[in-house]
C-alpha cells in the first residue's frame, strides 16, 4: 500500500463495525502504535443482552489502554473508548463524551452514524473514520456527515469484509478517501502520529 | 438528516438562544442539558415542523403554546423497560431490601419515571417482598404525556416476553403476568399497583426536594445532563435522602460531579447502587 498518506492533523479516529466486527477489531486495534496522539472511539454492534466484554477482549491486544465508556468521560489523547451495549455514544465539547438512551437509529443502539455525525461536529477535517465489516446500513449516514465536514473517510473494501452489506451502504453513499482491506488499515494506522515526547 | 447547513458556531448561538427562549416562556430549563444529544434531537425537531433553523423555530415556540408541547416530546426521550437491567433490581432485593424491612414505613423516589415502566417495576418487587403495603413511591417526569400514559398503566403487549424476562432475572419471586391482564395487544397492568404509586409533575433542573425518603432510583436521566445539572439533581438526592438512605442510578452513570459525592459508598458497584453515610 505504497502511496497513501493521511492528512496531518488527525485528532480522532472513529470506528464503526457490525457482524465480524470482533474479529475485525482484534486485528485492527493492536496496529495503533503506543502513544498515539489522537484519541479513538468504536461503535461495535453486539447482540442485545450481552454484557460488555469488549474493553477486557480488547485491551488484551491493544498497545493503547481500551475503555468502555462512563458517561461525561473526559477524552484523553492515545486511549480507546468503546460504547457501551445499549447506549448511543457521542462526543460533546470539552472534548468529553456522552451517552443517550434515544431511540435506535438504523435498528442499532449504539449507532456508528450518531457517533460519527457527532464526532465530524466536533473535529470538522481533524477526523479519521473508518467503516469495517457488517450488515446493516448503519454508519452510511454519518460518513456523508464526516465528509462533509472534511473529514477523512475510510472504507474496508466489501470484498475483503465478513460481511460486506455495510461497507457497501456506506459507498452507495459517498465517495470514500480510501477503500481499504483490513491488512491495508493496518498500515494506514500504523502512520498515525505519536504524541511528541 | 441532510443539508444542516449551520456550521458549528451558529448552531451553537442559535440553540443557546432557543433554550433560553423555553426557559423564560415556558419555566421548561433545557439550559443545562447535554449538547451533542439535544442537538441531534433539536434537527429531528426541526424536520418534523419543517423549520430550516433553530431561530425560525424559536420563533414559532414562542409565538404557538402548541409547538412548544409538541416539541417537549422530542427534547424529553421517552425510552423504557420494565425491569430494566435486571441485576440492578436484583442487587435491590438481596442488598436494599433486608434495611427497607426495618422501616414501618417506607418512601421512594423514582426520579425521570417516563412512561411509569420502572416505578411499576418497583412496585411489583415491593409487593413480592412484601413491602408494597407500607409504601409510598413517588414517581416524577417533567413531561406531562408520558406522566399520563404512566397513570394508564397500558403497555405494548409485544414488550411483555422481554418484560417477563427481565422480571425472571431480576430475582421475582411471581409470575410477571399476576401483574397484567392481556387485552388487544395490549397489557394492562394490575390497578392495585397504582394505590403506592404517586405520579407527577417535577423537574430535577427548577424543582426542590418534597419528601425524605429512603431510597431513590434516577436511572438514565443523568446522562442527559451536563455536570453541573448532575451535581444540581445529585444534591437534591441527598438533601431527600434520609439517614443511610439509598441511591441507584443508571449503568453507565456516575456520582463524579456531584460535590457531595464522598457521603456515598458503593453497596452495589457494578449495578451502581450507593447508601448514603454520615460524615462528621
Ligand atoms: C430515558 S428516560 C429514563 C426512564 C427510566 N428512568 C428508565 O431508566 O427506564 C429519561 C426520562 O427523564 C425525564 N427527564 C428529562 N429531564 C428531566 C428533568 N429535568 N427532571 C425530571 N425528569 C426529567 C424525561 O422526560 C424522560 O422521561
Amino acid at each position: 500500500m505504497s502511496g497513501l498518506t493521511l492528512p496531518a492533523a488527525i485528532e480522532a479516529v472513529v470506528i464503526g463495525a457490525s457482524s465480524g466486527g470482533v474479529e475485525a477489531l482484534r486485528r485492527l486495534l493492536p496496529a495503533l502504535p503506543a502513544g498515539l496522539a489522537a484519541s479513538v472511539f468504536v461503535v461495535l454492534h453486539l447482540p442485545r443482552g450481552r454484557g460488555s466484554l469488549l474493553a477486557e477482549i480488547f485491551g488484551r491486544v491493544c498497545a493503547l489502554p481500551v475503555r468502555e465508556v462512563l458517561d461525561k468521560d473526559p477524552v484523553l489523547p492515545g486511549t480507546v473508548y468503546v460504547a457501551p451495549p445499549n447506549y448511543h455514544l457521542l462526543l460533546d465539547s470539552g472534548p468529553q463524551l456522552a451517552l443517550s438512551m434515544d431511540e435506535p437509529v438504523e435498528y442499532s443502539r449504539p449507532s456508528i452514524t450518531v457517533l460519527f455525525e457527532s464526532a465530524a461536529a466536533l473535529y470538522g477535517p481533524r477526523l479519521l473514520a473508518v467503516i469495517l465489516t457488517g450488515a446493516g446500513a448503519d454508519g452510511a449516514e454519518g460518513l456523508a456527515a464526516v465528509q462533509r465536514a472534511g473529514g477523512c473517510c475510510v472504507v474496508q473494501l466489501p470484498a475483503d469484509a465478513s460481511v460486506p452489506q455495510m461497507p457497501a451502504s456506506a459507498l452507495q453513499r459517498t465517495s470514500a478517501d480510501f477503500v481499504l482491506t483490513l491488512e491495508d488499515i493496518m498500515s494506514l494506522f500504523r502512520q498515525l502520529p505519536r504524541s511528541s515526547a | 438528516m441532510k443539508g444542516e447547513g449551520d456550521d458549528g458556531a451558529v448552531g451553537d448561538i442559535e440553540l443557546n438562544l432557543l433554550v433560553e427562549a423555553i426557559y423564560h416562556t415556558y419555566h421548561y430549563d433545557f439550559r443545562g442539558y447535554a449538547r451533542a444529544s439535544l442537538r441531534r434531537r433539536l434537527k429531528a425537531a426541526l424536520h418534523h415542523f419543517g423549520c430550516a433553523t433553530l431561530s425560525q423555530l424559536q420563533s414559532r415556540v414562542l409565538h404557538e403554546a402548541a409547538v412548544f408541547g409538541e416539541l417537549l416530546e422530542y427534547l424529553t426521550v421517552q425510552v423504557s423497560e420494565m425491569f430494566r437491567d435486571p441485576g440492578y433490581f436484583l442487587a435491590l432485593r438481596e442488598k436494599v431490601v433486608p434495611l427497607l424491612r426495618t422501616y414501618p414505613s417506607l418512601k421512594i423516589w423514582v426520579a425521570g419515571c417516563s412512561t411509569g415502566e420502572e416505578a411499576y417495576s418497583m412496585a411489583i418487587l415491593l409487593r413480592e417482598e412484601g413491602l408494597l403495603e407500607r409504601s409510598l413511591i413517588y414517581a416524577t417526569d417533567i413531561n406531562p404525556n408520558a406522566l399520563r400514559k404512566a397513570e394508564a398503566g397500558i403497555y405494548d403487549a409485544a414488550k411483555v416476553p422481554e418484560y417477563t424476562e427481565n422480571h425472571r432475572r431480576s430475582g421475582g419471586r411471581s409470575s410477571l403476568s399476576d401483574y397484567y391482564s392481556a387485552a388487544y395487544g395490549r397489557a394492562i397492568l394490575d390497578k392495585s399497583l397504582r394505590r403506592n404509586i404517586v405520579f407527577s409533575d417535577h423537574s430535577l433542573a427548577t424543582d426542590s426536594v418534597f419528601a425524605e425518603v429512603q431510597l431513590v432510583s434516577c436511572r438514565n436521566v443523568l446522562i442527559y445532563f451536563d455536570r453541573a445539572l448532575q451535581s444540581r439533581a445529585l444534591d437534591l438526592f441527598h438533601e431527600a435522602l434520609c439517614r443511610k438512605g439509598f441511591l441507584g442510578i443508571g449503568l453507565r452513570e456516575s456520582l463524579r460531579f456531584s460535590s457531595h459525592a464522598d457521603a456515598f459508598v458503593e453497596v452495589a458497584r457494578e449495578d451502581r447502587i450507593y447508601q448514603k453515610v454520615d460524615r462528621a
